[in-house]
């Protein structure tokens, strides 16, 4: 084969002094720099190259951007491969190396092309009818179905690229960079505003770039180059190439995808505008008929912009196939680029076109009141057969004519991308005129100018951008000034007359496909099958055929289907209406929509400032919320039973040191603080004394626990509290709320002190020995320094906050320290405390040492559903005053006496370690569906007691101590246990009181 | 995205705020001496209109002050934004 057989001598945007070597289908190409994929393998007469979804018929090229339904491929391999690209707009690169994305053994030999043959059996609602039954083998059904669907591959490595997001606003943000965006930006950058357009194409100006067309005086790049200098003058203007405004969003933000080659991959650009102009033109629409989707069948102005753009002949012996006067233009680009044009058929019956005359001078026959009916041909259309029509689609047409061919070009008019507008909101009407949807109300501050706008001659489009360009500029604020449209030399009519599907040959329901969607395989057949099958809303009519399911959106086909439904339902297309156009407008990558935000930079990490010692101590660590906690420090290999196990028995028999610096803390304080507290929490805060702790709940006004915690009383007017690591944020919030939203005339002033301080817990028999040998200016005696209570002090000559508090049922004391200072502290406590064998625990030792103690961990032991009652914790609720969810505990729900209580719960035979989360029942042998009566929230094996704990709500748990349930949790045998107390050790708390 | 103008900082993105619910929810009094019914209603019920919607917003990586806002339910357009201490002028 020769090199570039379909490549024109001369024109076209493509640099020919840089040849390009590229890889598609494992066999080696060359193309031009300022190709594409598509085009390069059009250039290589190459149409072959895809499989469709579902029946696995050849494919190729039909398009020219992001409505291409089938020429999908995977790019490169390894860590930055991607899958699902469009050929059309994957930009030609040195050693490129493209593979298709379906086929096998081969693109040319499919075994999957069986499923054509049987096509029959794959209609409409093929899968739903297919895989409902047997319901239990629908994962077996699930596997095979994901094997044959899908575009291509993930990279199995990690993404090796970098992408970045840039957030920017400006005064216009133009969408599209053809004649109307480029009009539509120039007029608002003369004006003085800030302007963004982007184009998804290498170089601006759409259709017009290469085009034949003269303006101004000047050749069509000519006068786009001018353009560009003049838009590249103004200082507050951006213009992006190969960056698709892919989203429109509320309050017209609005997502931009950067194609970079360089040190980021792509980028994507998040801008706010004040006013938006949407100028992305229209798609040509193919025309259905029998095989309209051999490879060679390809949308009439794509064969045009491949000649005129790229240089590429895509066949060389071309009929063409048109409703409107574009198809001719079409004829005269193919005639110049040297190709027979064995034939223009026309559907319309009198159609006049300009072009016609040179096109019969130059001797191509002109069919009016003819339709192709059939395509010969399988990997390549070898011929079509044409009928005679009288424009009446229920007569029956007989195909008498046979032109051999090895291109089809087709034209069945344009529709505007009414997609963006849509997204913003807009609403999308029906033009009995132009015979298109084009945009109508619109809800956002955006206008849509040229082809996007139902306009088709460039006259018309140059016009309309600047109007809207200078529209949006007004509406800024800016003073526009009068621009005049360049001259066009030349006007062209489009005279549409509809044609949805060409009349068939036999039973339209047996003929040979003739295609709607060719990426779904969805045909004129299967929408009206769904109609039979009783579906006529067109969303569903879409969900049930796969109309517009692809990768493509139904950019091109939709508009077919709609009107064939509507001709099925006997209703105008206005009433059938379109599907809803979601973002974004073309596939978008992950690696853009992540951004930065990958690795290290996904979430923050929080480390205490003890981390450094955890980690010189070989510390396990547990993620809790955002912070890295020491979960178990394991000694000699040990594994976490045996390293937990080690660190309780060591804390209760003489001494534990505890990071709690994650413990949420906030500063309280001002002349209503006592006010503010007893209406958060439910004890009576105005009692304490200064200098005492108290444990303290808050609920929801539901009712509900919310969070708990130590508060301390520093003073008359100052507070200290903490809460649980994950509420401390919430907490803060909620607390903030209330006092701005409901008490604002309280005064009151709440800091967070979380990072600030951090929280060193020395816990067991041992702990006011360490205190005192580290050298501590104050009397830490039991009379002097009481449980519950906090004391300002000095310990070795630092100043802290001690409060002495338990949460592991042990004489115990809190350090709260400068962080600035915690990680020398520590580390003296950890020198001094040798003698004591002082043991560092982790959080996992603390939650053993607490659920023997029956202490609850909000979020474990509880879930948003359950009352301080429910806890036995009515001790806590004071008589005396309101406080928030004080009311909803007289809910008559809230007092049923069967709500789930809190309790103990010890496995019958004293060693099985229940599961957490198992369901509890009360008879483990009844049949199905078995009432529950509770779960299990807490399970820890408890080297201290010698037997394992679980803590668990059972309906009226608390009357039931003493009784046998289940514990049921996966395929394992229930588990019996009897429920008892949640306190397990210490139950009179001596321990934490008085030692 | 919304765009979103905090009484105090002015307009910043929607990601800088959350929200709050339906604004003009007073906590009663007494909640003791409310029926069921009477503390359910303010508990639970909350309105849901298609179209003007005034609402309460917080600019929580902002100033983390709390404000309200008139916003259309349908349209998302918000008509204004005010501080709590302001009279509603709507």
């Amino acid at each position: 084969m020769s090199a570039q057989p379909n490549r024109l001598p001369e024109g076209g945007r493509i640099d020919r002094t840089r040849p390009l070597s590229f890889r598609f289908n494992r066999k080696t190409y060359e193309g031009f720099a300022g190709d594409t994929l598509a085009s390069a393998l059009l250039a290589n007469d190459v149409h072959l190259v895809g499989r469709s979804f579902k029946l696995h018929r050849p494919r190729g090229i039909v398009g020219l951007g992001p409505e291409e339904p089938n020429a999908i491929v995977q790019i490169g391999r390894g860590a930055t491969t991607t899958p699902n690209l469009r050929a059309t707009q994957v930009a030609l690169e040195e050693a490129l190396e493209a593979h298709p994305v379906r086929g096998w053994p081969g693109l040319r030999y499919d075994l999957g092309y069986v499923a054509d043959f049987a096509s029959r059996l794959f209609g409409a609602g093929f899968y739903y009818k297919t895989f409902m039954s047997p319901q239990r083998s629908w994962p077996v059904y699930e596997k095979l179905i994901r094997r044959a669907a899908g575009f291509g591959s993930s990279p199995t490595e990690p993404d090796t690229d970098r992408y970045e997001h840039v957030n920017v606003h400006c005064d216009v943000l133009v969408a599209g960079a053809g004649p109307a965006g480029l009009m539509a930006a120039l007029a608002a950058a003369k004006s003085g505003a800030r302007v963004i357009v982007a184009d998804e194409l290498p170089e601006v100006g759409g259709t017009l770039r290469g085009s034949r067309e003269a303006l101004a005086g000047k050749s069509a790049d000519d006068w786009l180059e001018d353009v560009v200098s003049e838009l590249d003058a103004h200082s507050d203007v951006t213009l992006l190439t190969r960056a698709c405004v892919s989203g429109y969003f509320d309050h017209n933000f609005l997502t931009i995808v950067e194609d970079v080659s360089g040190h980021v991959r792509q980028r994507q650009w998040r801008a706010r505008a004040r006013q938006v102009v949407l100028a992305q033109g229209a798609f040509e629409r193919p025309l259905v008929f029998c095989n309209n989707d051999r490879p060679g069948v390809m949308m009439a102005s794509a064969v045009s912009t491949y000649i005129n753009r790229y240089a590429v002949r895509a066949g060389s012996r071309a009929v063409v196939f048109t409703n409107n006067d574009s198809g001719y233009r079409t004829a005269l680009d193919l005639r110049r680029a040297g190709a027979d044009v064995e034939a223009v058929v026309d559907s319309r019956l009198h159609a006049e076109p300009v072009e016609g005359e040179a096109l019969t001078e130059d001797g191509v026959p002109l069919l009016r009141g003819h339709v192709v009916c059939d395509v010969a041909g399988v990997n390549r259309v070898r011929a079509v057969r044409v009928a005679k029509w009288n424009g009446d689609i229920s007569t029956p047409v007989d195909a008498t004519i046979n032109i051999d061919c090895d291109l089809v070009a087709m034209s069945g008019g344009f529709s505007p991308a009414v997609h963006l507008f849509s997204q913003s909101g807009g609403r999308i009407e029906w033009d009995l005129a132009r015979h298109c949807f084009v945009p109508g109300d619109r809800v956002q501050a955006c206008r849509v100018a040229g082809a996007a706008n139902g306009m088709w001659s460039l006259a018309e489009c140059l016009g309309d951008g600047l109007a809207a360009g200078r529209a949006a500029a007004e509406a800024c604020g800016f003073e526009a000034p009068e621009l005049d449209a360049p001259a066009v030399d030349a006007e062209h009519a489009i005279a549409l007359e509809p044609l949805w599907r060409v009349p068939a040959t036999t039973d339209p329901d047996r003929c040979p496909k003739q295609f709607i969607d060719f990426q779904n395989d969805v045909s004129v057949a299967d929408v009206r099958l769904a109609v039979r099958e009783v579906y006529r809303n067109v969303e569903h009519v879409k969900r049930y055929t796969a109309l517009g399911f692809g990768t493509d959106q139904g950019k091109l086909g939709n508009i077919n289907g709609m009107a064939v439904l509507a001709e099925c339902l006997d209703e105008p297309i206005a009433r059938v209406g379109t599907t809803t156009f979601r973002p974004p407008y073309t596939p978008v990558s992950f690696g853009v929509a992540a951004g930065e935000g990958v690795g290290d930079l996904y979430d923050p990490v929080r480390k205490t400032a003890i981390h450094e010692w955890h980690e010189e101590a070989g510390a396990e660590f547990e993620n809790v919320g955002q912070w890295h906690r020491p979960w178990y420090f394991p000694r000699d290999g040990e594994n976490l039973h045996a390293a937990v196990a080690r660190e309780c028995v060591a804390t209760r028999r003489s001494l534990g040191i505890m990071d709690a610096s994650t413990l949420g803390k906030i500063d309280v304080r001002g002349p209503d603080a006592v006010t503010f507290l007893e209406r958060i929490y439910t004890h009576d805060v105005g009692k304490m004394q200064a200098g005492r702790c108290a444990y303290g709940i808050m609920l929801g006004e539901d009712g509900m626990l919310k969070d708990d915690g130590v508060m301390a009383r520093l003073s008359e007017q100052r507070f200290y509290l903490t809460t649980t690591t994950g509420g401390a944020a919430a907490v803060l919030a909620w607390l903030e709320s209330w006092l701005q939203t409901e008490w604002p005339e309280l005064d009151v002033y709440l800091t967070s002190l979380t990072d600030q301080y951090s929280t060193i817990a020395v816990a067991g028999p041992n702990s006011r020995r360490l205190l005192e040998k580290v050298g501590c200016d104050i009397d830490l005696s039991h009379d002097a320094f009481p449980f519950m209570s906090t004391r300002e002090a000095e310990l070795a000559n630092v100043p802290v906050s001690l409060f002495r508090v338990s949460f592991s049922g042990e004489l115990a004391f809190e350090v709260n320290i400068d962080s600035g200072h915690a990680l020398a502290m520590w580390r003296l406590l950890m020198d001094a405390g040798g003698e004591f064998d002082i043991t560092p625990y982790g959080t996992e030792t603390m939650h053993v040492l607490r659920a023997e103690k029956g202490y609850v961990i909000v979020g474990q032991d509880t879930d948003g559903s359950v009352t301080p009652v429910d806890l036995g914790m009515k001790w806590m609720l004071s008589k005396e005053k309101d406080y928030l969810g004080r009311r909803s505990l007289a809910r008559p729900d809230s007092t049923r006496e069967d709500r789930k209580q809190f309790v103990g719960l010890l496995s019958v035979d004293g060693s099985t370690v229940v599961p957490e989360g198992a369901q509890l029942v009360d008879d483990s042998s009844a049949q199905n569906p078995v009432p529950m009566c509770g779960h299990v929230t807490s399970s820890y094996r408890s080297a201290c007691l010698g037997h394992p704990i679980a803590l668990g709500l059972v309906a009226a748990g608390r009357a039931r101590k003493g009784e046998t349930v289940y514990a049921c949790a996966g395929d394992v045998e229930p588990v019996p246990v009897t429920i008892t107390s949640p306190v397990f050790y210490d139950p009179k708390g001596d321990r934490q009181r008085d030692g | 995205m919304l765009l979103i103008r905090c009484p105090w900082c002015g307009e910043r993105a929607e990601t800088e705020f959350s929200y709050g619910g339906e604004a003009g929810i007073k906590r009663p009094a007494a909640p003791d001496r409310l029926s069921d019914p009477e503390w359910a209603d303010y508990l639970f019920m909350r309105r849901n209109p298609r179209g003007a919607h005034r609402e309460l917003w917080n600019h929580a990586q902002g100033c983390r002050r709390w404000f309200s806002a008139e916003r259309d339910t349908v349209s998302y357009r918000i008509a204004r934004t005010w501080r709590l201490d302001e009279e509603d002028s709507g």
